[in-house]
């Protein structure tokens, strides 16, 4: 590992300056992901700038109903407080579904969102890589890419973002708030994470620098409603082969409002939102639900030997829709 | 000057205030183990997969391998050497002592101190993902197997010995519930 310097920021403005003094200066969240990629090589900042003594951790109701999630807050803080669990429940278990509890003591907001993707050659500095090294090649296009990406990918590099809370997230419409040296700014979770293209390494929309200050949830009753469904290799503390966020108001036996969105399938969180277009209006059946899954999985485009996600992400759709119907009828 | 790559730091670990120079790049778990003669933290992975090196920082569990000791400064540490209460082994002990909650015993301080705080965590009302109505006014969930082995799951334990594990979990939670 190289070496680095250490700083704590007690203020927002004194982190985002300190940050602008470091040529390869990153902040510090839990460091779960950012010191094991520091370990492997993949990461080597000369500066860490501590944000976790920020002012920004914890969660608030708005005045609407909608959630003011500060960027510091802890994986566990956000998914056991009662203010999720009621409004978002999809997003505490979404969360929770997430790593495990000595990890999620730790890990932060503002550090899930911009976690690095698992895929091995990432991570193995000893392979080429697009994201780590731009124009290196993707290798994982022709070797392991069981639980990599069938939607969105390019011929650049076809890794999935593995996060579970962005998933939730995405369902819910989140908002990224930041703060940079020339003031604050905003970004829908939609446009946070740019089409891969030529540029996988370009992994966000943030300016250079940035500090995430907060995620704002606006209010969404329908997703009191809500539910995360995740699918891995072993019963617990795995990433996901697939996985979904749904939240579902039925209105005499018609879908009024839904949102779906899957994880482990892009290089973002993907809302479905062709799937959500053809429910809307259309009776709460499991016809509809499968028709719903199949007019978003149209795009898809497997890979070699991912081609399974595709009957995984209908089945969860089918099986999680149905639930929350049924839920709903009772 | 270049900034400095290396800190004097003061870790509070088990009670006791130790004044230290690391280098930033130290984990606390190498503190522990190496500037500390804290070896009863053990290293498995060293990338936050296997638990071995779970501590409680404040009262709650984290991994050691992927905090630096630097960032570790201020926290409340206490490992498997100070969950006892002096010659009293803490209750999670004695169920695994009793129950056979090990076979080789490398995970074992890991499992201990996780297993502290999951009886915490429970009491205190948090779901976790084996939960199945997460929201706040739903029926707490007892702390059955299903949800020890969720709950526990970020644990890894190479000899298998989960069975006796979760009997040893269960156990160490029902006495803890009869003596608060
Ligand atoms: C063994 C293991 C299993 C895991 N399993 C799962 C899983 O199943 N599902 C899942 O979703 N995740 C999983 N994770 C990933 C985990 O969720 C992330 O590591 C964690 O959320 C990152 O948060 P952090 O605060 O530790 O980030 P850090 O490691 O501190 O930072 C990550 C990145 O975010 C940047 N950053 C941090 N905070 C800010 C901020 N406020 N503003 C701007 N930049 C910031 C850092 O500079 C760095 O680039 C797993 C991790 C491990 C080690
Ligand atoms: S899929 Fe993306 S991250 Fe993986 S090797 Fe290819 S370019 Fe790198
Ligand atoms: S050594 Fe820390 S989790 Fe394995
Ligand atoms: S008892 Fe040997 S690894 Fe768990």
């Amino acid at each position: 590992m190289k070496e680095f310097a250490y700083s704590r920021a007690t203020g927002v403005e004194e982190a985002v300056s300190l940050l602008a003094g470091g040529s390869e200066a990153r902040f510090l969240g839990g460091g779960t992901n950012l010191v094991d990629l520091m370990k492997s090589g993949v990461e080597a900042p000369d500066l860490l700038v501590d944000v976790r003594g920020l002012p920004l951790g914890g969660v608030e109701v708005t005045a609407d109903g909608g959630l003011v999630i500060g960027a510091t807050t802890t994986n566990s803080d956000l998914a056991v407080h009662p203010e999720v669990r009621r409004r978002f429940p999809a997003l505490s278990q979404a969360v929770l579904a997430g790593a495990s509890g000595q990890l999620r003591n730790v890990a932060t907001v503002g550090g899930n969102l911009l976690q690095r993707t698992r895929c091995g050659y990432f991570a193995d500095t000893s392979r080429p890589c697009n994201k780590r090294v731009p124009g290196s090649g993707c290798p994982a296009i022709e070797g392991e890419h069981h639980n990599h990406a069938i939607l969105g990918w390019s011929d650049h590099c076809v890794a999935t973002n593995p996060s579970d809370m962005g998933v939730a997230l995405a369902a819910f419409d989140a908002v990224v708030s930041y703060e940079t040296v020339d003031g604050p700014g905003e970004l829908p979770l939609a446009e946070f994470y740019p089409a891969v293209g030529d540029t996988p390494h370009v992994e966000t929309a943030l300016p250079a620098g940035a500090l995430i200050t907060a995620v704002t949830l606006p209010a969404a009753p329908v997703a009191a409603r809500s539910r995360y469904r995740k699918v891995r290799e072993r019963a617990s503390y795995a990433f996901a082969t697939g996985s979904l966020a749904a939240a579902l108001d039925v209105r005499d036996g018609v879908v009024h409002e839904v949102r779906i969105a899957f994880g482990a399938v892009a290089s973002r969180p993907w809302r479905a939102r062709a799937a959500e277009l053809s429910l809307t209006g259309a009776p709460a059946t499991a016809e509809s639900f499968a028709a719903a899954a199949d007019a978003e999985l149209a795009a898809a485009k497997p890979l070699a030997h991912n081609g399974y996600k595709i009957p995984l992400l209908r089945n969860l759709v089918v099986s999680v829709l149905t639930e929350l119907a049924e839920e709903a009828a009772r | 000057m270049p900034p400095t790559t290396r800190s004097d730091i003061s870790l509070r670990v088990n009670g006791e205030t130790h004044v230290l120079t690391v280098d930033n790049r130290t984990t606390l778990l190498d503190a522990l183990r190496e500037n500390l003669g804290l070896t009863g933290t053990k290293k498995g992975c060293d990338h936050g997969q296997c638990g071995a090196c779970t501590v409680l920082a404040d009262g709650r569990r984290a991994v050691s391998c992927l905090q630096l000791a630097v960032a570790a400064e201020g926290s409340d540490i206490t490992t498997i050497e100070g969950i006892a209460d002096g010659e009293d082994l803490h209750p999670v002990q004695e169920a695994f002592l009793e129950l056979d909650g090990y076979q080789c015993g490398y995970c074992t301080p890991g499992q201990i101190c996780s297993a502290v705080a999951v009886i915490k965590e429970h009491a205190a009302g948090w779901p976790s993902a084996a939960t199945a109505d997460v929201r706040p006014d739903a029926e707490p969930v007892p702390l059955d197997a299903a949800e020890i082995r969720e709950r526990m799951s970020g644990n890894l334990c190479r000899c298998g010995a989960y069975t006796a594990i979760v009997r040893a979990v269960a156990r160490a939670s029902d006495e803890t519930k009869v003596t608060a």
